[in-house]
């Protein structure tokens, strides 16, 4: 079911503080009918409506065999400022699901390798929990996380959960180490040669500033991987989600459909040229 | 080209779309402007004329008896349908969250004196808020109720380019009346079902071979008297692998970023969302307006604007425009009818800009 236009009401039934600035919601439409109905693909996003503060495009965490949805969000701007300061129990609405999800059809068999930077990674973190629910589909995986500081890094837990799975491997980067940080102190591209499994075979699927992307993109190109194995989720702003507003273009395409996620191919000509 | 209407008669034009249940809207000279208006009578723009320019936009007033020697004003189709403000629904906290869709009213309006340039805006518009899957239903709604009385130019404008962009001046298709004004009356033809059934009422004449051939040199002169053109073709790649060329930045030293261009662009359609209060505290109204790719919010995404400088606004738009709109929509987003030149304060010409960009950098 696509809620497209008009929101639906959705409660908050859950909330985790993940860090000072981001937290995460489960969500839950209070109309049983939506609940039951509503599906979506990992790389899509919702339209978080807040009365009074408007809309946000925010990226979908959970599983779409989960029970219930989860978002989470970081108080950054105007809305997710406002947001942050909800409890459980209140109600916001949603629309959605917006956007082409990761090309998980085309995933199945191959090696996995997850690259996210910065605060981005929930986009990405929707298609790790996939590929562990569904371990056996997959071949080897490997996550990278770059975060500007070692405060930054969300989901440690989960990290250290996920490395010890078999072939499973999780590489994290820092380029300012705080205390306790054993991993990497510098960028993400360092950590590139440390993947176990062939690059020319396996798939990439990487969100996080764009610089990131394009320095681990040309990196990988040069470690045999075909440009096409690659896969980004791009971010722009967006008031509609449905294709009107023109805000989200990103050359010819419209984000919120025509992306988030997308081939590399597909936006070559433009990723990392200023003002685009 | 089936009849041909005396100017005595055009007035019942007024009545018959009004008793068949239409708003009628046709153009009229407000505060200096020709705009679109419910007046009853087209009498008062008899003998008017506009004198357009570079930032520059005057009317004059002649002895002719022509209604129509006027080209364009800063309206098009464009605010009848998308509208520059409407609250798209509205939320409640009453009784939990609640969300009502603000019911789109779609009441019959006709509109006379739609030009050729406004014709092809208008199906552009239609393409990109009728696109599946997801149309626009605020758009299409007041588009269906829509009845089209386009009248063809019999001039030019110093700022007008249809001819070059293929748009112009003979209008060949999207109206339910057509007609094309010569000295003593109208050339009228149908294009629809409505249509047909408002010309059938009206008392018309046969058309002669000298009125026809009247209307073929009006529009010979009208395509002789436009001087700016476009070069042709999607400029996408041309203007991408320029996007650093040294002109942008010296149309951006004139720039005011002001939105003047795309406010009276017949084709932009850009449009921010933002909730409204009411004076109920609880009810709040999800507004659209119209936004500018030449504002800074436009691309500001969790604290960081995109396109901080002019240039790089000025180059979005006309990249867009010209460019990535036919990877879009199979045609350039530009109409030529001249008005974001002449609304622009400091006079900025599309065609003279991209000229610039394109040769520089193929100097360079």
């Amino acid at each position: 079911m696509l809620i497209s236009q008009i929101p639906q009401t959705a409660r908050i039934i859950e909330r985790v503080q993940e860090s000072p600035t981001i937290f995460t919601w489960t969500l839950e439409f209070v109309d049983p009918d939506v609940q039951a109905s509503y599906a979506f693909r990992p790389g899509q996003f919702n339209m978080l409506y807040l009365p009074g503060a408007g809309e946000v495009p925010i990226s979908i965490v959970s599983d779409p065999r989960d029970p219930h949805l989860r978002h989470t969000i970081r108080a950054v701007g105007r809305v997710t400022k406002a947001m942050a300061k909800m409890d459980v129990g209140e109600v916001i609405g949603v629309r959605g699901p917006f956007g082409r999800g990761w090309p998980l059809e085309q995933v199945a068999g191959h090696d996995l390798l997850l690259i996210t930077g910065g605060l981005g990674c929930a986009p990405l973190v929707s298609v790790i929990h996939y590929a562990m629910k569904r371990r056996e589909t997959f071949g080897r995986i490997a996550i990278i996380q770059g975060v500007k500081h070692a405060d930054d890094l969300i989901w440690r837990d989960h990290y250290a959960e996920w490395a010890q799975l078999p072939d499973v491997q999780v590489l994290l980067a820092a380029d300012v180490a705080g205390k306790q940080w054993r991993w990497h102190v510098g960028l993400v591209t360092d950590l590139l040669g440390q993947v176990r499994m062939d690059l020319d075979k396996a798939l990439v699927m990487m969100c996080g500033p764009e610089p990131m992307m394009l320095a681990s993109a040309s990196h990988l190109q040069q470690l045999g991987c075909p440009v096409d194995h690659i896969w980004l989720s791009m971010e722009r702003n967006m008031q509609c989600a449905t294709g009107h507003c023109g805000h989200c273009q990103y050359g010819p395409d419209f984000i919120c459909q025509d992306g988030p996620v997308f081939p590399l191919p597909a936006i070559q000509d433009r990723l990392g040229v200023k003002g685009y | 080209m089936d009849a041909f209407l005396l100017k005595s008669d055009f007035s019942r034009l007024f009545t018959l779309l009004s008793e068949a249940g239409y708003r009628v809207l046709a153009p009229a000279l407000d505060e200096g402007v020709i705009r679109y208006r419910e007046v009853d009578s087209i009498e008062p723009l008899k003998g008017l004329c506009d004198e357009q320019g570079p930032g520059r936009y005057r009317i004059q007033h002649g002895d002719s008896n022509r209604y129509f020697d006027w080209r364009n004003g800063p309206d098009a189709i464009k605010p009848l349908t998308f509208l520059p403000r409407e609250t798209l629904w509205q939320s409640s906290r009453h009784s939990g969250l609640t969300f009502t869709e603000q019911p789109v009213k779609g009441n019959p309006t006709a509109i006379i004196g739609a030009r050729a340039c406004d014709l092809a805006a208008f199906s552009l518009q239609r393409q990109h808020f009728g696109k599946a899957p997801l149309e626009d239903r605020w758009f299409s709604k007041r588009a269906e109720a829509l009845f089209i009385v386009a009248v063809e130019c019999q001039s030019s404008a110093d700022t007008c380019f249809c001819h070059s962009t293929g748009d112009g001046p003979a209008i060949d298709d999207g109206y339910d009346l057509w007609l094309h004004e010569l000295e003593e009356g109208f050339l009228i033809c149908a294009g629809s079902d409505p249509g047909q059934q408002i010309l059938q009422q009206l008392p018309t004449q046969a058309v002669t071979d000298e009125q026809l051939h009247a209307r073929d040199g009006q529009l010979q002169q009208a395509i002789a008297q436009q001087t700016r053109q476009l070069p042709e073709g999607s400029l996408y790649e041309a203007l991408r692998t320029r996007q650093d060329a040294a002109a942008w930045q010296e149309i951006a030293k004139r720039c005011l970023s002001c939105g003047n261009c795309t406010a009276v662009c017949p084709t932009c359609f850009c449009h921010s969302q933002h909730d409204q209060i009411t004076a109920d505290p609880d009810v709040f109204d999800h507004v659209r307006q119209w936004d500018s790719c030449f504002n800074e919010q436009h691309s500001y995404i969790h604290g960081i604007v995109i396109r901080k400088e002019t240039k790089s606004r000025y180059r979005q738009w006309l990249t867009h425009k010209l460019g990535s709109w036919h990877e879009q929509y199979g045609r350039s987003g530009c109409v030529g009818c001249g008005r974001c030149i002449t609304w622009c304060p400091v006079g900025i010409d599309i065609t003279e800009t991209v000229r610039q960009v394109l040769e520089q950098a193929n100097a360079d």
